[in-house]
C-alpha cells in the first residue's frame, strides 16, 4: 500500500534528505520519499504494519527535526 | 511573511540595535569600569551575550536537543561551535556579528522558500477538490470529490473547473483546457462530449456524468505525474545527495585537523598561535552546510517540470529533462505527428468529357460500400462540397486492398488503386504525392482523385524552429510508401526519412539513428501504437496525449495536445533548467572552496564564510526561482 502524508514545518533540505533515509531503515517499509519542495511524505508498505511504520516514521523525522511532524 | 518569520525579523533587528549599541560604547568609552572575576575582564563578554541571545538562544537550544537526538552535523551545532567558539577567543563583536548574519541569511532563505513553495502549489492548482451535486429537492450540495462514484451527474457552474471526468449530460459550454494543454482557445461542447477534469467552464451550467473516479481523472494523473516526478532523479541531484552526504564530514573534519595541527607544529604553549588557528577552523565550520546545493537543485528541476507541465508538457523526471536538453536529434512518426492523420482529398482530375464533380459523383456512390478510410474521405468530401452521389449501382464488390467493383448503366465501374486498374487492363498515369483512387468505367479510364495525409500546417515552421535552436537532425519514420513519405519529408525539409517501414522495423530503425548520432535522440510519436520506439528512445515524447491513457504509460515526455512547437519549447526549457542547474553548482561550489581556502589561509574571517553559506543558499535558490516564473 502507498500512501502520501504531508508535513508540516519541514524547513531544512538537507534535514529532509536525512528523514528519507531514516524511514527507508523502518522495517516493512518498501520504499520512502521526503519531498522537501513539496512537503510531502510517501510510504509505501505492508498494509497490516501500516500503523506501527507510520508511528516509527514520525519517531524518526522528530529525531531529525524535532517541530516537524506527519500530518494525519 | 509567516508568524514564525516576522518574529525571527523581530529578533534580529533587536539583536542589531543592541550590537550596534554596545560596539559603540566600547569604541567610545571602552566600557567605563571593569568586572574582574578569575584574572580576566568579564564585561566586554557580558555585555555582548546580551544581543546575542535573541538570536543565538534558539540555535544552542536546537544545537544541544539535535545531539540528545543522535543529530551531529546539523547546522545548529556547526553554528553553535563556531560562535562559542569565537566567544571563547575573544571575538565577541565578530560572534555576535556571525550568529546574526546566520540568522538573517536563514530567514532570507525561509522567505525563499516559502515564495517558491507557494510558487509551485499554484502551478499545480489546477484540481477542484469538490463538486456540485443536485440532490432530489432540487438544490445543490458540495461534495467530496472522493465521494462520488462513477455515474453520478455532477454539476458544473459556469466559471467552474470541472472535478471529474465525464460526459456532459445537459448543457452546452465552451471549456478552456489551459490548465491542460497550454491552448487557450476555449473548446465548443454539447451534450455527448467528453469533459475532462481541470478545464474551467467558460459558458453555461453543465450537468456532466461521472466517467471516471476522482483518482483516475485527468487532473489527478497529471499531478501525481508532476509530483511522482522527483522520485525519476537526474544524475545532478544524484550526485549532490551523495555529495552532500561526505561533505560536511569531510569540512568538520578539515576543521578539527586546522584548529590542532598547524598550532602543535607552530607554537604549543603560545595562547595567540592557538586562538588563531581556532578562529580559522570556525569558517570552516560554517562554510561546512551543503544547504545551498541541497535545496537548489531539486528546485530548479522541480520549477521547470512545474512550468513546463502549465504548457501541457508533462516530464515524468528531472532525468529526462536533462536527456533532453542533450539531444541534438529529433525522429518523428509521420502520421498523426507531424501529419493531420487523417486523408482529405487534394485534386481531383477528370479526362475530356468528364468533369471533376462528375468523378466525384461516380466515387461518391462506389465508395458508399466501402469502410476504407480513403473511401470515408471521398465521401465527405463530396457532402462538404455538395456534391451528390450519381448512377445506381448494382453487384456491388467491395475487393479489400484494391477498391469497389459494381455493375452501372449497362457496364462495369471500378474505383480504385493502380493494382486494381493494372489487373483489368486499364493503363494509369504515375501519380505522385498521396493515395490515388482511379475511376474507370468499362475498361475506360474516366480520372481520378488524390488523396493525402497533409502535414500540420505548423509542421515545417516546427521543424525551422528546432533547426535553429540547434538540432542538428529532423528524421521521419514511415510505415507508408517511400512517395507519400518523400513528399511529406521535402515538404518539411527534412534531413532524412524512411518509409515502408514495418512496426517491428521502426525500432531497429531508431536503433541506426542513436548509433550514428553523437548526442541524444529524442523519438516523437503519438503513444499508441509506437509504445516500443518510445521507450528504446533516449526520450520518448507522446503528443495528442490528452486523455489517452497509453500514451502517458509510455513516454517520458507527454504533450498534452499535438502541437508540434511544444517540442522545441520543451527543448528550450530543459537546457534553461540545465543551465540553472550548472550555475547553482558551479557558483556554490566555488565561493565555497574559495571561502574554505582563504579561510584556511587567514585571509577571510567569519563574516565572509557566513556568506558563503547562506548568502550562496539563498542566491542559489533566487536563481532557481527564474524557473519557476515562465
Amino acid at each position: 500500500m502507498k500512501k502520501v502524508f504531508e508535513l508540516e514545518d519541514l524547513d531544512c533540505a538537507n534535514c529532509a534528505a536525512k528523514m528519507e533515509a531514516a524511514i527507508n531503515k523502518i522495517d516493512g517499509v518498501i520504499e520512502a520519499k521526503v519531498s522537501f519542495m513539496t512537503q510531502k511524505l510517501t510510504i509505501e508498505a505492508d498494509e497490516k504494519d501500516f500503523d506501527k511504520i507510520l508511528k516509527a516514521a514520525q519517531k524518526a523525522i522528530k529525531k531529525v527535526e524535532p517541530d516537524c511532524r506527519i500530518i494525519l | 511573511m509567516k508568524r514564525k518569520d516576522k518574529k525571527q525579523l523581530c529578533r534580529i533587528v533587536v539583536s542589531a540595535l543592541l550590537l550596534a549599541l554596545i560596539s559603540a560604547i566600547e569604541k567610545i568609552w571602552s566600557f567605563p569600569f571593569s568586572l574582574k572575576a578569575f584574572g580576566f575582564d568579564l564585561l566586554p563578554l557580558l555585555a555582548y551575550l546580551i544581543p546575542y541571545i535573541p538570536v543565538g538562544y534558539a540555535v544552542l537550544f536546537k544545537a544541544a536537543r539535535n545531539i540528545a537526538h543522535g543529530q551531529v552535523f546539523d547546522e545548529n551545532f556547526l553554528m553553535s561551535i563556531a560562535t562559542v567558539g569565537a566567544f571563547a577567543t575573544g571575538e565577541y563583536a565578530e560572534a555576535v556579528f556571525v550568529m546574526l548574519f546566520y540568522q538573517v541569511g536563514e530567514l532570507f532563505e525561509h522567505i525563499a522558500v516559502g515564495k517558491s513553495r507557494n510558487a509551485i502549489k499554484s502551478l499545480l492548482s489546477i484540481r477542484a477538490d469538490t463538486a456540485y451535486i443536485e440532490k432530489e429537492d432540487g438544490e445543490l450540495y458540495e461534495v467530496e470529490c472522493e465521494e462520488i462514484s462513477v455515474g453520478d451527474i455532477i454539476t458544473v457552474k459556469a466559471g467552474g473547473r470541472i472535478p471529474l471526468d465525464g460526459v456532459i449530460v445537459e448543457g452546452k459550454s465552451a471549456l478552456n483546457t489551459v490548465a491542460l494543454t497550454g491552448e487557450s482557445l476555449p473548446r465548443e461542447v454539447n451534450v455527448g462530449d467528453e469533459a475532462l477534469s481541470g478545464c474551467v467552464n467558460e459558458g453555461g451550467m453543465l450537468k456532466i456524468r461521472v466517467t471516471k473516479p476522482f483518482s483516475e481523472s485527468t487532473v489527478s494523473r497529471i499531478l501525481a505525474l508532476v509530483e511522482n516526478s522527483a522520485e525519476n532523479k537526474s544524475k545532478s541531484e544524484d550526485f549532490i545527495t551523495r555529495f552532500a552526504r561526505i561533505y560536511t564530514p569531510a569540512v568538520v573534519i578539515g576543521a578539527a585537523l586546522l584548529a590542532i595541527l598547524p598550532p602543535v607544529f607552530i607554537g604549543v604553549g603560545d595562547a595567540s598561535v592557538w586562538r588563531e588557528w581556532v578562529m580559522r577552523a570556525m569558517t570552516f565550520l560554517v562554510i561546512s552546510c551543503p544547504c545551498a546545493l541541497v535545496i537548489s537543485v531539486p528546485l530548479s528541476y522541480f520549477g521547470g517540470i512545474g512550468s513546463a507541465s502549465r504548457r501541457g508538457i508533462l516530464i515524468k523526471g528531472s532525468n529526462y529533462l536533462d536527456a533532453l536538453s542533450r539531444c541534438d536529434t529529433v525522429v518523428f512518426d509521420k502520421t498523426g505527428t507531424l501529419t493531420e492523420g487523417v486523408f482529405k482529398v487534394t485534386e481531383v482530375s477528370a479526362t475530356a468529357g468528364e468533369t471533376e464533380k462528375s468523378i466525384l459523383s461516380i466515387a461518391s456512390a462506389a465508395e458508399k460500400y466501402s469502410t476504407h478510410p480513403i473511401a470515408g474521405a471521398i465521401r465527405k468530401y463530396c457532402e462538404e462540397n455538395g456534391i451528390e452521389e450519381s448512377g445506381s449501382l448494382r453487384d456491388i464488390e467491395e475487393i479489400s486492398g484494391f477498391g469497389v467493383k459494381a455493375g452501372c448503366d449497362g457496364g462495369i465501374l471500378l474505383v480504385g488503386n493502380t493494382r486494381m486498374m493494372r489487373d483489368n487492363g486499364i493503363n494509369t498515369p504515375e501519380i505522385l504525392g498521396g493515395a490515388a483512387v482511379f475511376i474507370a468505367f468499362n475498361e475506360k479510364y474516366l480520372g481520378h482523385i488524390l488523396l493525402a495525409d497533409l502535414p500540420k500546417a505548423n509542421a515545417r515552421e516546427s521543424v525551422e524552429k528546432m533547426k535553429k535552436i540547434g538540432i542538428k537532425n529532423a528524421i521521419m519514420l514511415s510505415g507508408d510508401r517511400k512517395s507519400e513519405a518523400e513528399y511529406v519529408a521535402s515538404t518539411l525539409s527534412l534531413d532524412s526519412y524512411r518509409a515502408e517501414l514495418l512496426p517491428g522495423d521502426k525500432v531497429s530503425s531508431l536503433e541506426d539513428v542513436i548509433k550514428g548520432s553523437s548526442g541524444l535522440v529524442a523519438y516523437v510519436g503519438d503513444g499508441i501504437n509506437d509504445a516500443p520506439v518510445l521507450a528504446r528512445a533516449d526520450v520518448g515524447i507522446a503528443m495528442g496525449a490528452l486523455g489517452s491513457d497509453a500514451a502517458i504509460e509510455a513516454a517520458d515526455i507527454v504533450l498534452m495536445d499535438d502541437n508540434l512547437d511544444k517540442i522545441s519549447d520543451a527543448i528550450l526549457l530543459s537546457r534553461r533548467t540545465r543551465r540553472i542547474v550548472m550555475q547553482n553548482i558551479v557558483f556554490a561550489l566555488g565561493v565555497k572552496a574559495a571561502a574554505l581556502i582563504l579561510g584556511a589561509l587567514g585571509l577571510v574571517g567569519l563574516g565572509v564564510a557566513i556568506f558563503a553559506d547562506v548568502g550562496v543558499a539563498v542566491i542559489a535558490i533566487l536563481n532557481s526561482m527564474r524557473n519557476l516564473k515562465q
